[in-house]
């Protein structure tokens, strides 16, 4: 396992996994790992049998919901759907994440200030 | 919105475990093929591209774990695993699987009878509609038996309209004897049955309602109402073969014919709360307004307090009540006879107050025994552990955390002790209804005897403790070990097992410690009920036995009572002559009370010419016939009773030592001897003259004092009923017929009585102190099996440890008994410092039992030495085997074993 790539955060899994399912509509767990890894430009450290905790997470709280079928090349998979549950969680979580993502930007671009009120 | 549901979801997914996991290894399955197929896709060779997808999916192990802790409930899980391990462990080593068990069962078994005992009589209200109200009105305890105990008609009338505090107070007849109802069925032999008078509200006021039929009203009490009767659910199924049609019925009860208008429901047992160790058939009303009237003290009073009322304002109520209650109407002067002596307590208090020491003492007994069990258990387990340390260190070495090991351990207790409480449940259970169907207990409420809901929680709760106390010390010990020590530990003589031995040999002490205060607590109730068994009773209970005669003494307008005095005079001087002369009757007499039974007092009689004190009680009345005292052994200074003391000639009395004592210190006698001194009853009564000074007997209980005692015959006042009592050298009961077949010749009605040995009274007079003793000593017999079973354990364990060392000290010229008596010091040094440690907590603890003995200090010398003594020769005794062992070991087998 290469030192480099990210290790995942707590909980940004299952949101990946919503965004990933709201964008490309119906997909098997194959098709969310891989999509993720490429979108992250290979950056995420992911074993992609863990993606099936994510999802039996999300299906018990009713924001995905999943079916058999088949895959393009004629294979027999589980498919997943985000709910209208999981769209409303994806807002509001993602909002969660923007926030998040400006205060550790606020905090890591902070600089001494000029007078003093650092203290 | 999501925590609930998702539980749900989880217990589902738990519930649903096999579909769940192989529809994830579908998809795993697909997931592995989509990869392979995308990397061949990309123009890998198919080994390749298998290597790379299985990477990037990394573990599928893990990923299954991940799912299953994702989907289900974790913990479950990982307990169902645990408890699959140790069902398979525990299989494969069955013998200390069933002594483990065993050992659990019995010790739970006894802590949950002790409890459905404790919960019977202290805990669970009375078996009567909101019995938090009931109480039980009475003075405060006296020496003049029933008679002080109970109240008059009028007395009764005056504070059942005089207290605010009741809803209602009822009450019952407390003179009723044994055998007093004879029913007579179509020409068979009268059967006698057990009947009581009660006022007509007491079922209403005790909310026990009619299983079939009604129970009493007011009507049914009326002076000239036509008798009626209600029976008992017991009776009526074994009487009247559960008769559905029997309401409305009649039967001939004592001569009157007698309607049956309701049968009580099998919950209500009048013996069990009201006279323990008693069975009752059948219950009648009590006409208030006829006869009793002028009975005098008869009826014992149960009042309901209206809600909302303390017991605090009923006693001040009724100290209100109590100067204006009269003995009798008709005497102003017996107005206020009953000041201080009018105390509402509670029911509860009354009927199982008593016991409540005994029981605390009997549940200290039954958790010490808990304690042991567990310390043995720990000691059990601990050696297990040191068998399984390698398991445990490989199991960490391997990656298992030392809370994950614990938890094993500990689901491991809680199965052993689920198994014991299982097999404990039912030990209790067949102890409790064999204890329920004790009758002749003169406990209360022990025919209610069950295992109910609470026992099922106390069950539960003590398995659960048990299994904490007996798995947490080896648990911890096991897990905290070092993993590289363990594994090093290649044999004996290494440091882990060293300090398990140590923790063992602590284990050990403790339980010898707690052994030794059981032993020495039932060491001492057993010598305190020898010493009951001891007491002078005042008459001898051997070799004797007596039998309820029926008798009609009724003489039509007999004015002063001499008429039926005369007639009973002829009568019971013509049965005593024929029974008499039955063979093997060494001496028979009639008395209408025995002791350690009913009683009463008809005043103070007082030395002729002085004023007898006020507030002083009466002895108690017995009334009696020529030849009693023989029969019952008593020996008489002066002379018995004769024949010719009949209704005419002068009165004459009996009187026992105590009183005669007393009397004396108050009549001015020349000699200092009430023997041949005229006795008053209050200036208009008769002289009666003192002609036999008896040995005092326990008429009311053994291990109390005996009171004061007062005997009238038979020809001069009236008996309440006969007892036959007849000694002989045979066994009483050989004599049952032959006595029973005169009787019968003589007088056709004589029912099928009961022939009761008159060591029976005194055995059902201390069978509670008895069953208390008995427990208590069963305990500790168990305690100090248990101990030595775990003293053996040790010293074996030890022995096992040290062959080699053994080997090398005989292969060195140790003779084999120098070895034996090492093994046995060793043992007893354990011994004695559990022993020094019990009897130094049961000299702290001797004022919790002190109550509970009878003529035996707490801290009784013997008793110590005797125990400490036992408890030595079973140490050395359980230590013994081992040690034998020990002595023949053969240093060359011992040598080369490793």
């Amino acid at each position: 396992m290469s030192p480099e790539k990210l290790d995942l955060l707590q909980g940004t899994l299952d949101l990946m996994v919503l965004q990933t399912l709201t964008v490309m509509g119906s997909m098997h767990g194959y098709g969310i790992a891989r999509r993720i890894e490429q979108v992250s430009g290979n950056e995420v450290l992911l074993n992609q049998g863990t993606i099936y905790a994510s999802l039996v997470r999300l299906e018990q709280q009713g924001w995905i919901s999943s079916s058999w079928g088949t895959s393009d090349n004629n294979r027999k998979a589980k498919f997943y759907a985000i709910t209208a549950a999981g769209r409303r969680q994806l807002v509001s979580d993602a909002r969660y994440w923007e926030r998040l993502k400006d205060v550790m930007e606020r905090v890591l671009t902070m600089e001494k200030s000029e007078n003093g009120a650092d203290a | 919105m999501s925590g609930p549901r998702r539980l749900l979801h989880r217990m589902w997914a738990f519930l649903r475990r096999k579909p769940l996991d192989m529809d994830l290894e579908a998809e795993l399955a697909a997931h592995l093929q989509m990869a392979i197929d995308d990397n061949i896709a990309r123009g890998l060779p198919p080994a390749e591209a298998r290597r790379i997808a299985l990477v990037s999916m990394g573990g599928f192990e893990q990923a299954r774990y991940r799912h299953r802790e994702a989907r289900g409930l974790m913990t479950l899980d990982i307990f169902m695993q645990d408890l699959k391990y140790t069902l398979r462990t525990l299989w494969r080593d069955p013998s200390f699987t069933i002594v483990a068990v065993v050992i659990l069962a019995l010790a739970i078994g006894a802590n949950i009878a002790v409890f459905s005992v404790v919960n019977t009589l202290l805990l669970r209200p009375l078996p009567f509609q909101d019995a938090q109200q009931l109480v039980w009105i009475a003075p405060p305890p006296t020496k003049c038996g029933l008679s002080c105990a109970t109240y008059s008609t009028d007395a009764y009338d005056e504070f059942r309209v005089g207290s605010r505090s009741y809803q209602d107070v009822t009450g019952y007849f407390a003179f009723s004897s044994a055998d007093n109802l004879t029913l007579s069925l179509n020409g068979g032999a009268p059967i006698t049955a057990t009947s009581i008078d009660v006022i007509h509200n007491f079922f209403q006021l005790l909310g026990v309602h009619a299983q079939m039929g009604r129970v009493f009203t007011a009507d049914d009490a009326r002076d000239g109402a036509a008798p009626v009767i209600l029976l008992t659910n017991a009776w009526w199924k074994r009487q009247f073969n559960a008769d559905p049609n029997i309401i409305g019925k009649a039967f001939d009860m004592n001569g009157m014919q007698t309607t049956v208008i309701g049968v009580l429901p099998a919950s209500f047992d009048f013996g069990a709360v009201f006279a323990p160790g008693t069975k009752v058939d059948a219950i009648t009303p009590l006409d208030l307004y006829g006869p009793p009237r002028n009975y005098g003290n008869i009826i014992t009073m149960i009042g309901r307090l209206k809600p909302g009322v303390t017991l605090a304002q009923a006693v001040s109520d009724a100290a209100r009540v109590a100067p204006s209650m009269c003995w009798n109407n008709r005497y102003p002067q017996s107005c206020g006879n009953y000041k201080g002596a009018v105390v509402p307590v509670p029911l509860k208090d009354y009927i199982s107050g008593k016991l409540r020491r005994s029981l605390v003492v009997l549940w200290c007994a039954v958790g010490t025994i808990l304690l042991i069990a567990c310390v043995n258990l720990s000691n059990l387990l601990l050696a297990r552990a040191a068998a399984r340390s390698k398991e445990f260190a490989m199991r960490g070495a391997l990656g298992a955390s030392r809370n994950r090991i614990v938890r094993q351990l500990l689901t491991e207790s809680l199965v052993l002790s689920g198994m014991g409480a299982v097999f404990g449940l039912l030990l209790a259970t067949i102890l409790v209804s064999w204890l329920a169907h004790q009758g002749a207990i003169a406990l209360p409420l022990l025919s209610t005897l069950h295992v109910d809901g609470a026992a099922l929680v106390w069950t539960v709760l003590i398995a659960v403790f048990a299994a904490a106390l007996f798995g947490l010390v080896p648990g911890l010990r096991m897990a905290g070990g070092n993993v590289y020590e363990s594994l090093k530990d290649a044999g004996p003589g290494a440091t882990a097992s060293r300090r398990h031995e140590r923790t063992r040999s602590i284990l050990v002490v403790s339980e010898v410690a707690l052994a030794c205060m059981l032993l020495i607590g039932a060491g001492l109730l057993l010598r305190s009920f020898l010493n009951v068994l001891k007491v002078d009773l005042g008459f001898e209970p051997d070799h004797a036995a007596a039998v309820k005669v029926d008798y009609d003494d009724n003489v039509p307008n007999d004015k002063d009572g001499s008429l039926s005095a005369a007639k009973r005079g002829v009568i019971f001087q013509q049965i005593l002559s024929r029974v008499d002369a039955l063979p093997g009757v060494e001496a028979a007499g009639f008395t209408d009370y025995l002791p350690l039974g009913q009683n009463r007092s008809w005043g103070l009689p007082f030395p002729k010419g002085v004023t007898a004190p006020q507030g002083i009680d009466g002895p108690l009345v017995y009334v009696i016939t020529p030849g009693y005292m023989r029969a019952m052994g008593t020996p008489i200074r002066g002379r018995d009773f004769s024949w010719s003391d009949g209704p005419k000639s002068e009165n004459v009395v009996m009187i026992n030592k105590s009183f005669a004592k007393y009397l004396d210190a108050h009549g001015a006698w020349q000699d200092h001897d009430v023997l041949g001194k005229s006795l008053w009853n209050g200036p208009n009564s008769a002289d009666l003259h003192v002609v036999g000074i008896v040995d005092d007997v326990h008429e009311e209980n053994v291990d109390g004092d005996p009171g004061w005692q007062i005997y009238y015959p038979f020809t001069q006042d009236g008996p309440n009923a006969a007892e036959l009592v007849i000694r002989t050298r045979m066994q009483p009961s050989a004599l049952a017929t032959s006595v029973l077949t005169t009787l019968r010749e003589m007088n056709p009605r004589q029912p099928m009585a009961e022939f009761k040995p008159i060591r029976l009274l005194v055995s059902h007079a201390v069978s509670g102190r008895q069953f208390f003793m008995l427990l208590v000593v069963a305990f500790a017999t168990l305690g100090l099996l248990l101990a030595a079973l775990g003293i053996y354990g040790v010293i074996s364990y030890s022995v096992t440890r040290k062959t080699q060392e053994i080997g090398i000290r005989i292969a060195l010229g140790a003779t084999a008994g120098l070895v034996l008596r090492q093994v046995i010091t060793g043992t007893l040094e354990l011994a004695l410092i559990g022993i020094a440690m019990g009897i130094g907590a049961s000299l702290a603890a001797g004022k919790l039992i002190s109550s509970l003995l009878f003529e035996t200090p707490p801290w009784d010398a013997g008793t110590y030495v005797a125990m400490a003594v036992l408890l030595i020769a079973v140490a050395a005794f359980a230590g013994y085997i081992p040690a034998f062992r020990a002595s023949r070991i053969n240093p060359m087998v011992a040598l080369r074993a490793n």
